[in-house]
């Protein structure tokens, strides 16, 4: 379906999908067996500038917002959603900073983050801190001029390969909710190291590790907004980047269409093309009826969300569910599609079935996003 | 440095059919893609600028068609476009093709080096990028597979050849053609892609080469071509099957009587 795009946002797309058909879909089975991180293609999306597409211009971004990075993820995603998640993963770490940081953080590591020189990650989840963020146990005490963090991080996405970290750790603990604070750490930070790396059923080309921080110690600037609202932060982070989640399972949707049309036109059983088969084209009329509803949902809500800042919640949850939900179902009839051979790892539907679980996962599970939504709708609901 | 780059808009090889009455290229609704082997000449010069600084410029003499060919090498990291273009060039064999550029070329004037690709997937000639030197009476090194530095007055050049690499210096400017192996050509970038879509593409006539009427199209040709056809396939094809040892008696079998 025709989305009326920009010319500026054809070329996104243009650029995105070159990626994807020269780089990311002739390396994404090798890249699923030696689990390595793609870096020679993440190279390639920083020098076509993909990296700064929702940085402002200020700091040697695009300017370009939600939308436009939606844009790009949907194309990589459609190739390997390994690779959109190890891309994405640099986003969500620059939010904090982009969203809450002091001017001179962002002068400091927007620009660098913008080129892609450097990567950036995102760590909240903790061992006792999943859906519960509540439960984190990473402490920051200021001693002098610098903030000495403690605790481990867990499946923290880019862990090892970024070089800019944003953290959140408890800063005063009498003040719950409100005693939490957002920090940059740097790789090279005295006390910082890495967990091994986790082994996952999918998206295995991007790197899930721990973050230890054992008297890290860093320069006490490195506060991302004030202290205390680092748990602000991290909400307006996770409604502003969830429509990036969204949107790779519409990426991904839509690589499993392709494959099963493509392949149900050349099946031949019974003497026809398995295409010809009323059971066959059911199930890939619903999948592309539900891939083009959360491609249209997953746009409404990122133009939303570039239109309306203080109301993104809502809509960012919608679509992350919808379109993850979506993902799932549709991976799995792509593999029913091409049956025995949609099983064998010859074939890309199954690595596309195992990518999609995550989505339903992580940036918050879709049950926790249920209940955003329905918090939302109370609130709604009662204002009127 | 100031690098010019030289570009050709071909057929697209994976779409190549031929006109059954005269066993020419048929270019009717094939896709037009920039020449290959111009991609890595035109991604070696990027390559230098970013190393040494300078510009890149592209230069095409092709229909007005071509403009979007110099676009995309815009989009992937070109400075300037330059499209030659002429009626009258049409039908240009090698030498007037050599004659046209090495006139628009002299009306640039100001560049250090010049890269070709080593030949274009239609013609197949190769002569194009040793032609233009000797018509601008500057160096040239065919084959280039890698450029190892290069100082304000002199570059080394590493030669492909058949058994190794020679390993040439030689005087600026001069004209390098380059091989695949040279490098990987980059996908274009989104600013590359944005300056592409504004960019004045400059155009230059015959007129404003200076040219010599006599020296251009089919008219200052020396190729004419005769007839073009499709060899026939003679000789005969036969498998040999069975183990390797039996495999050798076999052919042994047939060749003993030609000994």
């Amino acid at each position: 379906m025709d989305y009326f795009l920009s010319e500026e946002q054809q070329m996104i797309v243009d650029v995105a999908r070159q990626i994807t058909d020269e780089m990311i879909v002739p390396q994404r089975a090798e890249l699923d067996e030696t689990e390595d991180y793609p870096r020679d293609i993440l190279t390639a999306i920083a020098k076509a500038d993909l990296y700064g597409l929702y940085i402002p211009e200020e700091y040697g971004g695009l300017g370009g917002g939600c939308f436009e990075i939606v844009l790009a993820l949907e194309q990589f995603a459609r190739g390997c959603t390994g690779v959109a998640t190890a891309f994405a993963a640099s986003a969500l770490g620059a939010y904090p900073i982009l969203i809450s940081g002091s001017e001179e953080l962002k002068q400091k590591y927007m620009p660098l983050i913008a080129s892609g020189e450097k990567l950036a990650a995102f760590a909240l989840t903790e061992a006792n801190a999943g859906s519960d963020a509540s439960g984190i146990q990473t402490t920051a005490v200021l001693d002098g001029d610098e903030w000495v963090l403690n605790g481990t991080k867990q499946w923290i996405t880019n862990a090892g390969e970024a070089q800019i970290y944003t953290v959140i750790a408890i800063t005063d603990k009498s003040k719950g909710p409100r005693g939490a604070t957002m920090f940059v750490v740097e790789d090279t930070d005295p006390g910082f190291s890495y967990g091994v790396k986790e082994k996952k059923l999918g998206i295995r080309c991007s790197s899930t590790r721990e973050l230890i921080f054992k008297d890290c110690r860093i320069p006490k600037d490195r506060v991302i907004g004030r202290i205390g609202m680092g748990f602000i932060t991290v909400m307006k982070t996770l409604d502003q980047s969830r429509p990036g989640i969204a949107i790779l399972g519409v990426g991904l949707g839509q690589g499993a269409l392709d494959e099963a049309v493509n392949y149900a036109k050349q099946r031949v059983q019974f003497g026809k093309p398995i295409i010809s088969f009323q059971a066959v084209q059911h199930i890939l009329a619903d999948m592309a009826i539900q891939t083009e509803a959360g491609r249209a949902l997953v746009y409404a809500a990122a133009k939303h969300i570039d239109a309306h800042k203080n109301d993104m919640s809502k809509a960012s949850s919608m679509c992350k569910v919808f379109a993850t939900d979506m993902a799932m179902k549709v991976t799995t009839d792509a593999v029913q599609v091409l049956a025995g051979y949609g099983y064998m790892r010859e074939y890309p539907v199954e690595k596309m079935m195992r990518d999609a679980k995550i989505l339903q996962i992580y940036e918050g599970t879709n049950q926790i996003q249920r209940n955003v939504i329905g918090q939302e709708l109370n609130k709604e609901y009662t204002r009127s | 440095m100031k690098i010019i780059v030289c570009v050709k808009q071909v057929p697209d090889a994976k779409d190549v059919r031929l006109d059954p009455k005269t066993n020419t290229l048929s270019r009717e609704g094939v896709q037009a893609i920039m020449n290959p082997y111009d991609r890595h000449a035109l991604e070696e010069a990027v390559r230098l600028k970013e190393l040494h600084g300078g510009t890149v410029t592209v230069v095409s003499m092709g229909p007005p068609q071509a403009e979007e060919m110099l676009r995309e090498a815009v989009s992937c990291g070109a400075d300037e476009a330059v499209l030659v273009s002429d009626r009258a060039f049409a039908g240009a064999d090698t030498w007037a093709t050599t004659y046209t550029l090495s006139q628009a070329i002299k009306k640039i004037d100001d560049f250090d080096l010049i890269l070709c690709g080593k030949q274009a997937i239609d013609g197949d000639t190769a002569q194009v990028g040793p032609g233009l030197a000797e018509r601008l009476d500057i160096p040239f090194v065919a084959y280039v597979r890698k450029i190892n530095d290069c100082t304000a007055n002199t570059i080394r050049a590493e030669r492909l050849m058949d058994d190794g690499y020679d390993l040439l210096e030689v005087p600026l400017p001069a004209l390098f053609t380059v091989v695949k192996e040279i490098n990987e050509p980059r996908i274009p970038s989104l600013k590359g892609k944005m300056k592409a879509k504004k960019i004045d593409i400059a155009k230059m006539t015959a007129a404003d080469i200076e040219a010599d009427p006599e020296q251009l199209g089919l008219k200052g040709s020396t190729t004419q071509v005769v007839r073009v056809f499709s060899p026939e396939l003679k000789g005969e094809r036969a498998m040999l099957g069975g183990t390797p040892d039996e495999q050798v008696a076999q052919l042994y079998e047939k060749l003993s009587p030609l000994l």
